[in-house]
């Protein structure tokens, strides 16, 4: 028999720290560098100039104009209003309905898993299908919705008040199942002799869901909430193929427009900038209410 | 061993010869995905029966081709010899250098004389009016109307039409026939529709279909040399251009917020509507009885006149360029002798293509070879075009911010639109030095 040291014995057993460290850490970070961390510090540059991608003129420095004229531009605030509006709408019916599923399915009912599976689908689809799939149940001609509901031709995406609706409404279809897997995750983690002490108590309904129910499940509802802003907030596909009116521009797609058609390279920078602060904003104000929803 | 050591030499500069030969033998053509590039691939096919120098016409959707477009050059790529680009580029690639001088080209074969002179301003020429070109027009391309002959001849809707309007019912001839003749067949009851026109506000197709409206009622967009707008963007005739492109939309389909070529042809396949707007070059499916069921019922006919008598249609279609970072930029020029050639333009027509040959256009066998044809050869003579200067893109998203609204949902007034946009264009030259 042959006696082996500890470190020979480790590297027949398999891959030494060093190796690992060689074969993936290393390579994670360059990658990281080379395709995150480089563009976002070259697109931080290009932000304070005046470059345009389609010309071969070089790029001068305009210090802060672009963020001023942008920030003073009241169709780019126009558009982070549209994109409000839709976070808020998408995000709450994403909660009431994904909430409410995984509270039925949270019962004992006849093939459960089934239903859950089935009800998962449509956040299973790309956008793409979704975005054609639901232009097509909208059109006022010979879509289903109309014919469903006995609208007539009730023109969902051509009306410009109804459009930016139409489009969360297809969102709250999609994204409503993500919400309630992790809505059911939690209320299955909700301890049964709560519930049982409740009932014991004589608690009605309404104060088991709110003071038992709700609080337990709280935290990872929020998980669930700041994923769906932050989403919601970058939505552009959707949009982009249900409608293309001035009421659904949200703020991804004007800063598309702006990047890829207007090739204004610079000021697009600037305002993808903009939109990551605010979202980065918005997501610290959710963590901080995370935190404090925890804590309770 | 000496003799050995030479033939290999041999034999390898044969086969480095072999590739020079191979890779300058060879061009590739971008263009987007339609009819007419699958038509230009036949016509190329021949070209390397006659030279030997393969040509491959590559295509991306029309969604990407823009981008796909700009992304290579500014990457000063190789990877296209010629780019059949848009005639709203001309002004942003030539003056990043993108595209190669074809001036001296233009001036040696007379194109000025030989091409539609239409063609060779809005395709060619950058700046307006200044005698330098950049691209030969290749798809001669405008705006046209296709009409259901079957509903238009019916006895009984002649006659309830004079009886409504007092005179007799025909192809329109100017736009208030058109929009007698929409109003007329309006029919959301039976689901029938009056007229289906360009709404979608992506990228050129709502402007170009008010552009018919504005070039007919006299107007124009600015003064493309000095880049004055105001008072010409938001002139009286087109403020009336535009309530007139309102109130036709008013006789659309249902839902027609956002339609472009392939829903615009739909109207006429689908019985939906008894007019549609569309590009020319979208017309061989209405003749084609596998794609239209109504092929025999679809007549067409040229963008109409205005009340003042003005005919114009907005320009559609492009020129060939030749990209700067080619490396076979001789070949290309080559080619481009080629393509120019009377007998290649007869061809090119042919087989599809719409050439911009004023002698092919103008002959009775070009005229006559399609029902749509000499609806073409009338437009291709009074056709104008956008703003081709290199922040066109932004004119564009400007325009449609503008205009949309009021046209499709009754937002404020035509006058108010076209005031606001005269203020965002002066706006946008100011920026960009064009009119200080």
């Amino acid at each position: 028999m042959t006696s082996l040291d500890a470190s020979t014995r480790a590297a027949a057993r398999g891959m030494s720290d060093i190796k690992i460290r060689n074969l993936f850490i290393i390579p994670t970070i360059l990658f990281l560098i080379i395709f995150n961390i480089f563009p976002l510090i070259y697109s931080l540059g290009y932000s304070f100039t005046d470059f345009r991608a389609s010309s071969n003129a070089p790029a001068n420095f305009v210090g802060l104009q672009n963020y001023r004229e942008l920030l003073s531009d009241p169709f780019i605030w126009n558009n982070f209003a549209i994109t409000a509006k839709y976070v808020i709408v998408s995000v709450t019916g994403q909660v009431i309905v994904g909430f409410g599923t995984a509270m039925l399915l949270n019962r004992d009912i006849p093939f459960k898993g089934l239903l859950t599976t089935l009800l998962l689908l449509p956040m299973m689809l790309s956008m793409a299908v979704v975005g054609l799939f639901w232009k097509l149940l909208y059109d006022p001609s010979f879509g289903i919705i109309n014919y469903a509901l006995g609208l007539g031709t009730f023109e969902w995406l051509s009306n410009p008040d109804m459009a930016l609706y139409a489009v969360a409404l297809t969102d709250i279809w999609m994204w409503s199942p993500f919400v309630m897997l992790l809505s059911l995750a939690g209320l299955s983690a909700v301890p049964k002799h709560l519930y049982e002490a409740a009932a014991i108590d004589r608690a009605g309904p309404f104060y088991t869901f709110f003071r038992i129910t709700l609080p337990l499940v709280a935290p990872i509802l929020m998980i669930a909430i700041i994923f769906r802003t932050m989403e919601a907030f970058k939505t552009f596909d959707l949009a982009y193929i249900l409608t293309s009116q001035p009421t659904t521009e949200v703020i991804s797609i004007r800063l598309y427009k702006m990047a890829f058609q207007e090739w204004q390279t610079g000021r697009s920078c600037a305002l993808a900038y903009i939109v990551l602060i605010m979202v980065l904003a918005i997501t610290n104000i959710y963590v901080k209410y995370l935190n404090k929803v925890k804590e309770r | 061993m000496r003799r050995t050591i030479a033939g290999l030499l041999a034999g390898m500069s044969m086969l480095i010869a072999q590739g020079t030969y191979a890779q300058a033998a060879e061009l590739t053509i971008f263009w987007a995905e339609w009819d007419p590039a699958n038509y230009l691939q036949e016509l190329v096919n021949e070209y390397e029966k006659e030279s030997g120098v393969k040509v491959t016409v590559e295509t991306t959707p029309w969604s990407d081709f823009q981008t796909k477009a700009f992304t290579e050059f500014n990457a000063k790529g190789s990877a296209y010899d010629m780019v059949v680009g848009d005639s709203q580029w001309i002004g942003a690639a030539s003056e990043a250098g993108h595209y190669v001088d074809l001036t001296d080209f233009f001036n040696k074969h007379k194109l000025t004389e030989v091409m539609a002179p239409a063609t060779v301003k809005y395709y060619s020429e950058y700046p307006s009016a200044s005698g330098k070109y950049w691209s030969v027009p290749a798809e001669g391309d405008a705006v046209g109307w296709s009409y259901r002959k079957d509903w238009f001849e019916d006895p009984k809707e002649m006659e309830a039409f004079k009886a409504k309007y007092g005179y007799d019912l025909a192809p329109p001839k100017t736009w208030k026939e058109l929009r007698d003749a929409a109003e007329f067949f309006h029919r959301p009851d039976q689901k029938r529709y009056g007229v289906a026109i360009y709404t979608d506000n992506s990228y050129d197709a709502l402007v170009m279909g008010v552009e018919n409206a504005i070039f007919s009622y006299g107007g124009e967009l600015g003064d493309y040399v000095s880049y004055k707008v105001d008072g010409i963007i938001n002139s009286e005739q087109n403020v009336k251009a535009l309530e007139a492109y309102r109130e036709l939309y008013g006789f659309t389909p249902p839902g027609w917020a956002k339609s472009f070529f392939v829903e615009d042809n739909q109207a006429i396949t689908e019985n939906l509507a008894a007019m549609s707007m569309n590009y020319f070059a979208f017309f061989p499916a209405l003749v084609n009885e596998a794609s239209n069921p109504n092929a025999k019922n679809t007549g067409f006919f040229a963008n109409p006149a205005g009340p003042g008598g003005a005919q114009f249609a907005a320009l559609g279609g492009q020129g060939i360029s030749v990209v700067s970072y080619s490396e076979n930029q001789e070949e290309a020029m080559k080619f481009l002798e080629w393509f120019v050639k009377d007998s290649t333009q007869k061809r090119w027509a042919e087989l599809g293509g719409y050439t911009a040959s004023a002698k092919v256009l103008e002959s009775p066998e070009f005229q006559n070879a399609t029902p749509y044809n000499k609806a073409f050869y009338e437009t291709m003579f009074k056709v104008k075009d956008f703003w081709a200067t290199p922040e066109y893109a932004e004119l564009l998203i400007q325009m449609n911010q503008r205009v949309y609204p009021y046209v499709t949902a009754g937002q404020g007034t035509a006058k108010e639109a076209l005031d606001a946009l005269a203020a965002d264009w002066n706006a946008t030259f100011q920026k960009y030095g064009r009119n200080k």
